[in-house]
């Protein structure tokens, strides 16, 4: 037998934050008062007004079931008979990462509940993305917009049922049951039984087949199986994201050519996004698909320090080196520019003077500690890699570099979700978009920004004798 | 022998998988095993020529973790 090329095992997790910023209760970065909206922005842009998010930033209230009523009419429960075909022709694209054409998701999910006997419809709310917020606030501030769209689509896909999931410890499931129990008592509904419950915290928690799993009353943990082929109880699944049933509750309502009249062809409509970082005015903002980082940016106030990278979609996303690609288009089809599809809708901008390759220490080590456990290269590789990073950081250690790449390489892909992918991504961006910094701490075991306190926050992991429930 | 439209491929259920890496002593031509024993599968159909070692791999695995897909077959 020939040694494995790697015989090689250290520490299974990074360094952690000492004093990261608190998260987990309320939100984590503030919300725009409506001012920004009029600020400046290229003229394109300009024409397009807010859609999920007009009313509170008119009202800076969250609309009960009465102004929900009078800013959007009623439930169009007559648009269900053609909504997946509307869906379809409005182009509408998840928006919880993937970007998966939705019409598709609610076609495919139909014709499979219709073979089996019915369907299982699961509103995503578990945002777990430390850094994003947009699903939280679209919960707390449009619940009946999100339930809309999910009845809606519980009606297109042939389901009775959904569940809304949302985290612990965020406050949320006093608001949606409040939100749930308001409709029936104002008989606002399409029939479709609602509840709510909270999934666990886990970051790996809120992957569609985890979610569909925990629902069943199983382990939040991925399965091998699509939820849209067997989910909830045996019945095909719909899982989709928040943001995505408030932007199919519009459309039920509008039409797909006025979903059309913002975005971009391939990705029409307006999409969320949670900016942070190094800016003046951190917070959500609803803008065009097509818009850029620099265009978000200056909704946002600006800089409030020079930007050298920026993270773009999440903590499975990429780093993107700031400077001519903040120019670029945020879209899923301007991948092969970006590196990554716009994922959740992250943007946070890394400070000149910050250590980029700390940061992503900090944020891989928090991604490989909630693997699930269950797929051998996803729980060995990831912290191996992290590993690697870790010694590539602070340890001056040069085959670091050559082992994380080829372990990257050897980990992509092969687990049952996508969680080690995302992982890969982060990490193999950010050896790319810090390269300069990889000799620097190679040569002198570190750099200024290495003591610098973390930026990007790093939540406190479940434990892991919380179990999965 | 059955002879199928589509040429099939070996996919893994890496959930069920406990890197026994039988598959690999089985079918060496088609599975490698990475650093900590978990089978890395060939690319692509597998050729006639391997179809009984692919066959028997599939058998073989202990956790019935291995199995042949068409190969048009996402995951």
């Amino acid at each position: 037998m020939t040694e494995p090329r790697y015989r090689y095992r250290g520490l299974t997790q990074a360094p952690t934050a000492v004093d990261a910023p608190p998260t987990g209760a309320g939100y984590p970065v503030a919300q725009p008062t409506g001012a920004e909206h009029s600020v400046a922005a290229p003229s394109r842009y300009a024409e397009v007004p807010p859609r999920l998010l007009a009313g509170w930033l008119r009202t800076n209230a969250p609309a009960g079931l009465a102004e929900h009523a009078r800013d959007h009419g009623p439930l169009p429960i007559g648009a269900a008979p053609w909504l997946v075909e509307a869906i379809t022709q409005a182009g509408l694209r998840g928006r919880g990462g993937a970007w998966f054409p939705t019409g598709r998701k609610l076609a495919t999910v139909a014709a499979n509940g219709a073979k089996a006997g019915g369907a299982y419809v699961i509103v995503n709310g578990a945002e777990s993305e430390p850094a994003a917020a947009k699903d939280k606030l679209l919960l707390r501030v449009v619940p009946h917009l999100v339930l809309d769209g999910a009845e809606l689509a519980a009606l297109a896909v042939g389901a009775r049922e959904v569940t809304v999931c949302v985290h612990r410890g965020v406050g949320l499931l006093p608001v949606l049951r409040a939100a749930v129990a308001e409709r029936a008592a104002g008989g606002w509904g399409a029939g479709v039984k609602l509840s709510v419950v909270e999934s666990p915290n886990w970051y790996i928690s809120s992957e569609s087949t985890a979610l569909a799993n925990f629902v069943n009353g199983g382990p939040g943990k991925p399965r091998s199986v699509s939820a849209y082929r067997d989910g909830v109880k045996g019945k095909p699944t719909l899982v989709s994201n928040t943001e995505t049933y408030a932007h199919l509750a519009l459309i039920a309502r509008h039409g797909a050519d006025w979903f059309r009249q913002a975005g971009t062809a391939a990705s029409p409509g307006t999409w969320l996004v949670t900016l942070s970082g190094a800016v003046r005015r951190p917070g959500v903002y609803e803008v065009p698909v097509g818009v850029s980082a620099a265009d978000v940016l200056k909704l946002a106030g600006g800089a409030s320090e020079p930007w050298q990278a920026m993270l773009l979609g999440g903590y499975g996303g990429a780093w993107l080196p700031a400077g001519e690609t903040m120019a670029q288009p945020l879209t899923p089809e301007s991948r092969d520019v970006l590196g990554c599809v716009p994922g959740a809708g992250v943007l946070f901008g890394l400070a000149a003077g910050a250590c980029g390759l700390a940061e992503t220490v900090r944020v891989a080590g928090w991604l490989a500690a909630q693997n699930a456990r269950q797929c051998g290269p996803c729980f060995n590789g990831t912290p191996a890699i992290v590993d690697d990073l870790a010694r590539l950081t602070w340890g001056r250690d040069r085959q670091a570099w050559d082992r994380a790449r080829f372990r990257m390489a050897m980990v992509n892909r092969r687990g049952a979700c996508a969680h080690p992918d995302g992982v890969v991504q982060l990490v193999n961006t950010a050896l790319h978009v810090f390269a300069a910094d990889v000799a620097e701490h190679l040569a002198r075991g570190g750099c200024p920004g290495l003591s610098q306190r973390p930026l990007l926050p790093i939540p406190a992991v479940p434990s892991p004798d919380q179990g999965w429930r | 022998m059955a002879v199928s439209a589509v040429a099939d491929k070996l996919r893994v259920d890496m959930i069920e998988c406990r890197a026994h890496g039988v598959c690999a002593e089985v079918a060496p031509e088609l599975v490698a095993l990475d650093e900590w024993g978990y089978p890395i599968l060939a690319d692509g159909a597998v050729p006639a020529s391997l179809a009984k070692h692919a066959r028997r791999a599939v058998t073989l695995c202990p956790r019935l973790a291995l199995s042949l897909v068409p190969t048009d077959r996402r995951r």
